[in-house]
């Protein structure tokens, strides 16, 4: 019996979710023995052209990093769930957009003004050339991908059947969801249901974080560079933004024991449509004022709220993205 | 809330209206018992008391095709939770702040006191939000 396939992809995405795969170590060989690998452009030469002729459903497993951003990134992921038995969102730009739709808070206009003409490390002679998705040379026409005006989640544009979520997840949890795949296979045990989040938790980050927690009563806000803070206590409860209790458990509370806030990159909890509303909701209960004055000065000693509150789940927010200047 | 294709001509604005029960929702009720004249275009949620109101209500309210959202709570010192509407005027504090970074005008997120025998405030005040909504036009939000 041949091996089953596996597919690994990545869409707009940094590569840390690669990484998380390769610091499987020794682990990485029991996947290369039981899958057929078929697709990893970060790792290995595969082509395009080769899974376009794979029949559909051929390929068992594959893993999808990356959010959507460019015509390209769609094709792929329309082709690869095609081709796919089980598509699993891999890592937090698929499954809620991450650090690539806070591209959402500008649009496609501002984003190339920006990195095309006023980017103050910009050679002098390429300033203000812009990129033209298509281009005649000697050798006939080529092409490049365009570049959409609002990044979107995996599940925007395809049917994705699994989440693993995680900036990058852990590779503890990979590692388990993969020895939990592998078991499945072998055993010919059922799947999980459909949208099911594999290797995280359903509580929140806090219900993981050791430190003391008490009755909160919040002041002033800090950025962690202006406090020096107690390792034992809540740093919500020290004023510093912590996403804590708006973001999925899984990571076993990573960032706070090394004394800094959640940054939320497990995104939204179960049962939670929008982790910044969340958020809002719950510095809201532990702000110490009484009236909207008092409110609003502390609420301004956070620097950028929705930039902090969203940073890891813009594109799978309620609203997905700020409106542009002319809109009101 | 179906979502229509709106237009500036011949606009009329979606106000949701979350209302708490022992005040606002009672000052709605008498406002109508009273015959006072109150915008039509309230459609009024009930909730227990305004501290209920998640921010995320907010949101979704926007998103599926209101151009107004109004929270209506007891007065300060009222509550009949003791302290719920105090967590309600921090969200909306907050959320003012969030929907301006969204680009939303706050103008659209309102926060009233509202007491159960203010039947005329209750009418006021939505006739009031009515013609703001008016002036600041249709709210059409961008995928």
């Amino acid at each position: 019996m041949s091996k089953p396939k596996l597919a690994l992809y990545w869409a707009s995405s940094c590569g840390g979710c690669e990484i998380a795969v390769v610091d499987l170590e020794a682990k990485i060989l029991d996947v290369a023995g039981f899958f057929e690998i078929v697709l990893w452009p970060c790792v290995m030469d595969f082509k395009y052209k080769d899974i376009e002729a794979l029949p559909d459903g051929d390929i068992t497993l594959c893993l999808f990093n990356g959010a959507i951003r460019t015509s390209e990134n769609e094709h792929l992921a329309k082709m690869l769930r095609a081709k796919s038995k089980v598509m699993v969102a891999f890592g937090s730009c698929a499954g809620d957009g991450a650090i690539p739709s806070l591209a959402n808070f500008y649009d496609k206009d501002s984003i190339y003004e920006y990195v095309f003409k006023t980017c103050p490390s910009l050679e002098e002679s390429s300033r203000g050339v812009y990129p033209e998705t298509k281009t005649t040379m000697p050798e006939g026409e080529i092409e490049i991908p365009v570049f959409w005006e609002t990044v979107k989640t995996l599940d925007q544009v395809i049917d994705v059947d699994y989440y693993i979520p995680g900036c990058p997840p852990q590779t503890f949890q990979i590692a388990a969801a993969v020895e939990a795949v592998i078991d499945i296979l072998q055993n010919g045990k059922p799947l999980p249901p459909k949208g099911t989040v594999l290797g995280a938790g359903d509580k929140t980050c806090c219900d993981d974080c050791t430190r003391v927690k008490s009755e909160k009563k919040i002041k002033k806000f800090y950025r962690p560079q202006d406090i020096i803070t107690d390792p034992e206590q809540c740093l919500l409860e020290q004023g510093i933004v912590c996403m804590g209790p708006a973001t999925r458990n899984g990571c076993e509370a990573l960032c706070m024991k090394a004394n800094m806030g959640c940054r939320g990159c497990y995104g939204p909890p179960e049962g939670v449509l929008d982790q910044g509303a969340k958020m809002v909701s719950a510095l809201s209960s532990v702000i110490d004022a009484q009236n909207p004055e008092d409110a609003k000065k502390i609420i301004d000693t956070i620097a950028d709220p929705l930039g902090t509150f969203y940073r890891f789940s813009m594109a799978s927010s309620i609203l997905r993205r700020v409106q542009k200047k002319n809109n009101k | 809330m179906e979502t229509q294709i709106k237009s500036k001509e011949n606009f009329n604005p979606r106000i949701v209206a979350f209302l708490c029960n022992w005040c606002t929702y009672t000052g709605a009720d008498l406002a109508g018992v009273a015959r006072m004249k109150s915008s039509p275009s309230v459609r009024v949620i009930r909730t227990m008391c305004s501290g209920r109101v998640d921010p995320t209500f907010v949101l979704k309210a926007f998103k599926m095709g209101a151009d107004g959202v109004m929270i209506g709570g007891c007065h300060i010192g009222d509550c009949h939770y003791s302290e719920g509407n105090f967590k309600t005027l921090r969200r909306v504090e907050f959320l003012k702040i969030m929907l301006k970074d969204f680009g939303i005008d706050p103008k659209r997120l309102r926060l009233e006191w509202i007491s159960a025998s203010e039947g005329d405030k209750y009418a006021h005040v939505t006739n009031e939000f009515e013609k703001e909504l008016r002036e600041l036009g249709p709210l059409v939000l961008q995928e």
